[in-house]
């Protein structure tokens, strides 16, 4: 067995770590949600002020149901795009299937911004789908909506999370024992009957993983709004950049980070217990 | 059931299989893996109602055999038939052909009467008829009790039973069991063998059996087909096959025996200090000599055609019933089983009847 000072030791830096960089920052939110500012400083003072102002200011409630909405539009076409491509590398890509993985994880390499950029590169009024279109003379003037709307947020974050979705539906699959499959066809099922009936079924806690990664890293997203959103598809995130910046109301800006970490960690407890019981080996 | 021989005719079961008429033909059916070929130009008939056990080592393709037959597999070339229509072109949910996976392959999602009512849900029966049929099924395998429990809470063997009773609930024609024992203990299997043999013949259903242990194969089959390398070896009742093995291979996997490599002269086979009259062409030739064929030989009078010989015990190990001895006839060591009668030493006369040594080719 380890002594005493052994583990003291060994557990020491984590703790620290978790302690003061987790926890602490959690109280610290927590204490100056429930303050006020007044002229221009912040009043420790407890109050609940801030927690109303959230609930009848209509704009926060607005941005807040915009930003789970392109939450769930992330969530569904990651999955679109997840779920067909972890099916057909599991069962059908035969030997190029390592190739293949390779090529999905090699896009998490690339640093967010340079894909932000890339985006932006590509959707805007001189960019290359535009250029396109008008060179096939299918548009006249470069289409503005493209770039600067919820589209482009909701497609460049697509484009991010699409392999955070894809690993754990990929994992799932790979785990399905194919004598089940096997069993499945030789009782008479097609193919289509086996894949509603057993694949889906023994895929959902990846299939819930993913879309928890995806659905719970979008409603904390505020670079791509501020890359590729514009004004119409200012998410949470950003009102809480701002309240902390240039707004300067702390306790407003942690009363509305509270409510997002409440969500959040709901939601995780949700699909953990979901998972749980999906889970069957 | 290893002690009786016969050198009679084909039994029963072989016969009518010979004559009846067929409810699975496989036809010169080869399969190749990349550059290994696992079936080579394999060529087979079963009977309705058969018991017929594929046995053979790992790696002589026993299973992919099953498995083309089954539909997951497609043989290179060759074809396969079923009561009169080609089977291997259709696709596995098509066959009238169910099978018993090796580890059992039950839906870890779905409750034990949910597994076993798969079978008539994906084929769209009647809503009405599910839980009666799904009953019956339970019921005949012993596991009504356990309907709604989930399968991984199951023992083994009775996730086996499960996976019999939802094999068979779509009432096949011919149900492919791919070493379904294996994974059971020696009690447990002993007791499954026996219930599975009453449930084939209650059900009259043909059982394609695959296994690689004699025992159980000589048990349960009307016929053994004993694979060696993708090719048959040999295709007989487990009477015939074990009294008159076709080839060396044969005589050693089936049982235990003898082999003597003798030369044939003039009708006479000579092996050391051997000889006895052989029904062969003259030169070298393999015989196979069960331990059981050789006997001490009587005090008094001996039948005019047995082979006497004196040999040494070199070993002798009690099992209860029989005694089995090792006997040094000259330099060529001999395995002797022999009723149980205490303990021999030193030289002692044996005999065997010439017509039990069974000539296995060159």
């Amino acid at each position: 067995m380890y002594s005493r000072t052994y583990k003291t030791i060994v557990s020491a830096p984590p703790l620290l770590w978790v302690g003061l960089f987790l926890l602490l920052p959690y109280a610290l939110m927590l204490t100056h949600s429930f303050w006020l500012v007044r002229e221009g400083s912040i009043v420790h003072q407890w109050n609940l002020q801030n927690y109303a102002k959230l609930f009848h200011n209509p704009v926060y409630v607005e941005v807040l149901f915009r930003t789970v909405r392109i939450a769930a539009g992330v969530t569904f076409l990651s999955l679109l795009l997840g779920y067909p491509l972890a099916y057909f590398m599991s069962f059908h890509a035969g030997v190029r299937k390592d190739l293949l993985y390779q090529l999905v994880i090699v896009p998490l390499w690339v640093s967010y911004l340079v894909r932000g950029y890339a985006w932006k590169t590509i959707l805007g009024s001189d960019g290359v789908l535009n250029g396109f279109l008008q060179y096939l003379h299918i548009t006249n003037a470069p289409v503005s909506f493209f770039l600067y709307s919820p589209f482009a947020v909701i497609l460049m974050l697509t484009h991010i999370y699409t392999p955070f979705v894809f690993l754990p539906l990929y994992a799932s699959l790979e785990h399905i024992p194919r004598n089940l499959i096997e069993a499945s066809h030789d009782l008479g099922a097609s193919p289509r009957a086996t894949f509603f009936r057993v694949i889906l079924p023994l895929s959902l806690p990846g299939l819930l993983a993913g879309a928890t990664f995806a659905f719970v890293l979008t409603l904390g997203d505020f670079l791509a709004p501020l890359l590729v959103g514009g004004p119409s598809s200012v998410m949470i995130a950003n009102i809480v950049q701002s309240l902390f910046g240039t707004a300067y109301d702390w306790p407003l800006g942690a009363a509305i980070s509270v409510c997002i970490l409440l969500l959040t960690v709901s939601l995780l407890f949700l699909t953990e217990r979901l998972e749980k019981r999906w889970s069957f080996r | 059931m290893n002690s009786s021989i016969s050198n009679s005719s084909p039994s029963p079961a072989a016969a009518s299989s010979a004559q009846g008429k067929t409810l699975l033909e496989v036809r010169n059916v080869a399969k190749r893996f990349a550059s290994r070929e696992v079936l080579k130009n394999i060529s087979l008939q079963i009977a309705p109602g058969e018991f017929l056990t594929l046995l053979g080592e790992s790696g002589s393709g026993k299973t992919t055999l099953l498995r083309l037959i089954a539909g997951f597999e497609q043989p290179t070339s060759g074809e396969i038939w079923m009561s009169g229509a080609r089977l291997d072109a259709l696709p596995p949910y098509k066959r009238r052909v169910n099978t018993v996976f090796q580890h059992y392959a039950l839906f870890p999602h779905l409750s034990v009467e949910d597994n076993v009512a798969y079978g008539l849900r994906v084929t769209g029966s009647p809503a009405s008829e599910i839980p009666p049929r799904v009953d019956a099924a339970l019921r005949m395998v012993k596991m009504q009790e356990q309907a709604a429990a989930s399968p991984s809470r199951l023992s083994g063997g009775q996730q086996q039973r499960v996976a019999l009773a939802r094999a068979l609930i779509n009432r096949p024609q011919l149900l492919l069991l791919d070493e379904p024992l294996s994974a059971l203990d020696a009690n447990l299997r002993k007791q499954m063998q026996g219930e599975l043999k009453s449930l084939q013949r209650e059900l009259g259903i043909t059982f394609l059996f695959v296994t690689h242990d004699q025992e159980e194969a000589m048990a349960l089959s009307d016929r053994i087909a004993l694979l060696k390398d993708g090719a048959l070896e040999q295709v007989a009742s487990p009477r015939e096959i074990y009294a008159r093995p076709a080839t060396s291979y044969t005589a050693q996997f089936i049982g235990q025996t003898n082999l003597l490599r003798a030369e044939v002269r003039e009708g006479i086979a000579i092996c050391g200090s051997l000889r006895w009259p052989a029904n062969a062409p003259n030169g070298a030739a393999l015989f196979s000599l069960r331990p059981e064929a050789i006997r001490l030989a009587p005090e008094s009078s001996l039948a005019p055609a047995a082979v006497r010989f004196r040999a040494q015990i070199q070993q002798q190990v009690f099992s209860g019933s029989v005694e089995h001895l090792e006997v040094d006839c000259a330099g060529q060591l001999l395995r002797v089983q022999i009723p149980a009668r205490g303990l021999l030493s030193g030289e002692h006369d044996f005999v065997f009847d010439p017509a039990d040594a069974i000539s296995v080719g060159g």
